[in-house]
């Protein structure tokens, strides 16, 4: 280590002590801990920690979501030229897709809703840590990242700040911030923008960049999603493939196209064993068996083709996973720990009812054809519920060991025997 | 007839600086002293006053709310000093010790033909009771108690403890002797867990129920091996022995001394040539410390292993229950940009850019940093991963946490210790208090339902 990093770090330390009791000191102990892990020692209890904190629990999530970040830029102009000339005749991935043009746009339309959601809400991190004199908790690190990626590419800016304004202040802190929310941050304030600016979130002019801008003039355009057009029963409309679908060179909100990048992300996480793969499957299995219910619905030939749910419902169960933000939100709201199931078996339902329910919002939901950011704030409604009921089944087993126990007081071989037979 | 567990949920830490089997002979120490934090939520009253000649035996204190319950000098020597805090809260005792030493004998106890009470008398007039601990609430044990069991562990997961197969050779018949009479103390039954391979003089015991455990850290925590046996059930109580201090209660019943000497593991990546010593229960740490040599001078002693061990220094004294001291490096600098770049040389559960699980029975260098800052709950999964227990550990915090008598009950607190919490403690990723959350919660509990 150089001499002058050596007194970069020291006059730091020299300042935590001078912020130290003082209000500011929240604010100054965020900055310094970004900078360096903090020179903490253990009093009691286990003398020795884990390698991992919060920040790199919340590092190895935004890790996963770049990719996503920078293939989103890319679709940013892709999705705008492609209105504008039309759709490339031969795809080319470096020639119509990865090129600067297209960069551009992400750089001019994506980079700012990052830029806003990470400065907003970062900024009522900071005030209510100061104020309330804790420190500044990573929560946000997460949900700054995951806001830009579930918007429509054209959501004003200022519209997005009042958002994250709502999320954070409505959806975290009032509840005491990171950990003790009820409700997942992102979708909170994706509910708000879409609750709140109905006509900037949905319709088949917001997915692409300039489009609002355009309506209605000589040089128009639009980008419908494929949940749209079905929506409409329109598929026959449709241009795009599966792997269109799967590799997300379609419209959507900024990020939550590329299936492929989403799903190496997902097996990161569980990988890193950040993420709980149980979300995750069980998500993807409850998706897959309400796609097969409509699928079934409509060979049973009681949804006709003049139904208005036809489109949705006729559309290939499996194919769910890979068109809106279904996988987006299996594998990165779904499983945010503080909001989802917090017990391993008490998870297998909450994410089961996740998929299950996106697909069915998704084709009922008259207004607009998208249904997990709903679905996931619903189940975060009900997590608690369902984490009770785990719960008692453990308080129960012990209730009933106790009820045995006290009838026969003298037989605990018995009960070692049974016990026994489940870890042996 | 031996039974099995097998314990899947847990981690082994393993780390640097285990201690090599031969045993020395520590200097002999001036100052022994008795630290009364060892024996939690006792009020002590004392038998005899500063400057009093005491022989090793020889009862200093006993509990103010179990008269009978006599707590012995290690030595004999001189009461130098009784340091008080607080309130005038006893701390600690200090004991100046007799060049020749002298001790207290008692007349023998037909172990065999004793009754309980006979029993239950010897060893407290004796000064051994203290080593009996009970569960709920894990504190020395109530004598008037009828416990359903009594659970003595054999086998050794935590990091860089004493290895008991080594320390326990030779004293098999202290060990019967001591498992004999303890037997007649509980309707129950005695059980003694082993580890699976190895060759434990505990397995050779008559009169038990023997137990062979394998599995990770922390299969040899005697709350685990209670938790898969027979666990406590609200209104019962089980005790528990450590199997080095059996011997020294096997010994009181064989000789009628109270013989404090016990051999202890020193290692850590501290000290230069790790290994064990034989000393006696007070003793001044540097006594051995200094003997086999430190690195550096920024690190820290701890009484224990460094999962549950309580901080200590040189010029400390080996606590009342401990058979291992632990010296790491003290972790107090900081790491530039510690929190994303990949970590190589440190234990992690996860593999959040963190290689441990790589390797697996790599050995490792931690040191006391606590490798972030203190955070609410947020991840869950990661406790049940290594918490072998059938509980919910985060609910059950929690429920300590809200002080919330009924979810504590309910959620098993009557089951476990604060070492049972060690590993999820060292896991944690919002870097909780959780022996100390459950140390609290237990006290609550003892003191509204008692």
């Amino acid at each position: 280590m150089s001499d002058k990093k050596l007194t970069f770090k020291k006059r730091l330390h020299i300042l935590k002590h001078h912020y130290r009791g003082k209000k500011m000191a929240p604010a100054f102990n965020a900055l310094h801990t970004f900078l360096f892990a903090p020179d903490e020692t253990t009093h009691s209890g286990s003398h020795v920690r884990a390698a991992d904190d919060l920040k790199r629990t919340m590092n190895t999530v935004i890790m996963a979501l770049i990719p996503v970040l920078l293939f989103s830029m890319f679709n940013a102009g892709y999705q705008h030229y492609s209105a504008i000339n039309g759709f490339p005749q031969e795809f080319s991935l470096m020639n119509d897709f990865l090129t600067w043009d297209n960069f551009w746009i992400g750089i001019i339309k994506v980079l700012p809703l990052v830029v806003v959601s990470y400065g907003v809400g970062l900024l009522i991190e900071f005030i209510f840590a100061v104020i309330k004199g804790h420190e500044v908790e990573e929560g946000y690190l997460v949900t700054g990242m995951l806001v830009p990626l579930i918007v429509p590419i054209d959501t004003p800016l200022w519209m997005l700040a009042v958002a994250v304004v709502f999320g954070v202040v409505i959806g975290k802190e009032v509840f005491g911030g990171t950990g003790m929310n009820i409700l997942n941050p992102a979708l909170t304030i994706r509910a708000f923008l879409f609750f709140a600016y109905p006509t900037w979130m949905s319709g088949d002019k917001v997915w692409v960049y300039e489009a609002v801008e355009r309506a209605g003039g000589p040089d128009a355009i639009s980008g419908e999603t494929i949940l749209g057009y079905l929506a409409q029963n329109k598929a026959a409309e449709m241009s795009y493939s599966v792997s269109d679908m799967f590799f997300g060179f379609i419209p959507g909100s900024v990020g939550e196209t590329p299936t492929f990048l989403i799903l190496l992300g997902g097996l990161f996480l569980i990988f890193s064993k950040i993420a709980s793969w149980r979300i995750m499957l069980s998500a993807v299995i409850g998706s897959l068996v309400m796609g097969l219910i409509f699928n079934g619905v409509v060979d049973a030939g009681w949804i006709g083709e003049t139904s208005k749910f036809y489109g949705l419902m006729s559309f290939d169960f499996w194919k769910h996973l890979i068109v809106g933000g279904l996988a987006f939100g299996i594998v990165y709201m779904a499983t945010d720990p503080v909001t989802g199931a917090q017990t391993n078996r008490g998870k297998w339902f909450y994410g089961f009812f996740i998929g299950f329910l996106s697909v069915m919002i998704r084709v009922f939901n008259p207004a607009y054809p998208e249904g997990v950011f709903l679905a996931i704030l619903l189940m975060n409604v009900f997590a608690p519920t369902i984490d009770h009921y785990v719960v008692r089944g453990n308080v129960k087993r012990r209730m009933k060991r106790l009820k045995n126990a006290t009838i026969l007081p003298k037989d605990s071989a018995g009960k070692a025997n049974e016990l026994h037979a489940e870890t042996a | 007839m031996s039974k099995d567990i097998r314990i899947k949920k847990g981690l082994n830490i393993n780390l640097v600086g285990a201690a090599e089997q031969t045993t020395s002979k520590a200097v002999l120490s001036n100052v022994y002293s008795i630290n009364l934090n060892d024996f939690h939520g006792l009020t002590p009253k004392m038998l005899v006053k500063q400057g009093a000649e005491v022989k090793a035996g020889e009862p200093l204190f006993y509990n103010k709310n179990k008269e009978n319950m006599l707590f012995v000098s290690p030595v004999s020597g001189e009461l130098v000093e009784i340091v008080r805090g607080a309130r005038r809260r006893i701390l600690s005792l200090k004991i100046l010790a007799d060049k020749e030493q002298s001790g207290v004998s008692h007349d023998l106890l037909n172990v065999e033909s004793a009754s309980k009470e006979e029993v239950k008398a010897y060893l407290l007039k004796g000064g051994c009771w203290p080593f009996v601990k009970q569960r709920p609430y894990d504190i020395i044990a109530d004598p008037d108690a009828n416990p359903k069991a009594i659970f003595v562990s054999g086998y050794v997961t935590a990091p860089l403890a004493a290895d008991l197969n080594y320390v326990l050779q030779g004293k098999e018949k202290e060990l019967q002797a001591a498992i004999t009479a303890l037997g007649k103390l509980t309707p129950g039954k005695v059980h003694v867990s082993v580890g699976k391979s190895g060759n434990s003089p505990l397995s050779g015991l008559s009169g038990v129920e023997l137990h062979k455990v394998s599995g990770p850290h922390p299969a040899g925590l005697v709350g685990t091996q209670i938790n898969k046996i027979d666990p406590v059930n609200k209104g019962e109580t089980v005790w528990t022995v450590t199997p080095q201090d059996l011997v020294i209660i096997g010994e009181l019943l064989l000789t009628g001394k109270f013989n404090a000497e016990r051999i202890i593991a020193l290692a850590g990546s501290s000290v230069k040539a790790p290994k064990y010593y034989k000393t006696i229960i007070g003793t001044e740490i540097s006594t051995f410390l200094y003997g086999s040599g430190v690195e550096g001078d920024n690190f820290r002693v701890i009484n224990g292993d460094v999962l549950t061990g309580t901080k200590s220094a040189p010029d400390g004294y080996l606590g009342y229950y401990n058979n291992t001291v632990t010296a790491i490096p003290e972790g107090d600098d900081y790491e530039f940009f510690g929190w994303n770049k990949p970590v190589f040389n440190k234990i992690s559960a996860t593999r959040a850019l963190t290689f441990s699980w790589m390797q697996p029975n790599k050995k490792y260098d931690l040191d006391t940093n606590t490798n972030g800052e203190h955070r609410a709950f947020v991840v869950t999964g990661m406790y049940e991963k290594v918490f072998p227990l059938d509980i919910f550990p985060m609910q059950l915090l929690k429920a300590c946490m809200i002080k919330d008598l009924d979810e504590m009950e309910q959620l098993g607190l009557y089951e476990v210790a604060p070492e049972d919490f060690s590993l999820t403690e060292f896991v944690c990723v919002s870097k909780q208090p959780h022996q100390q959350i459950i140390r609290e919660g237990l006290d609550l509990l003892h003191k509204e339902i008692g």
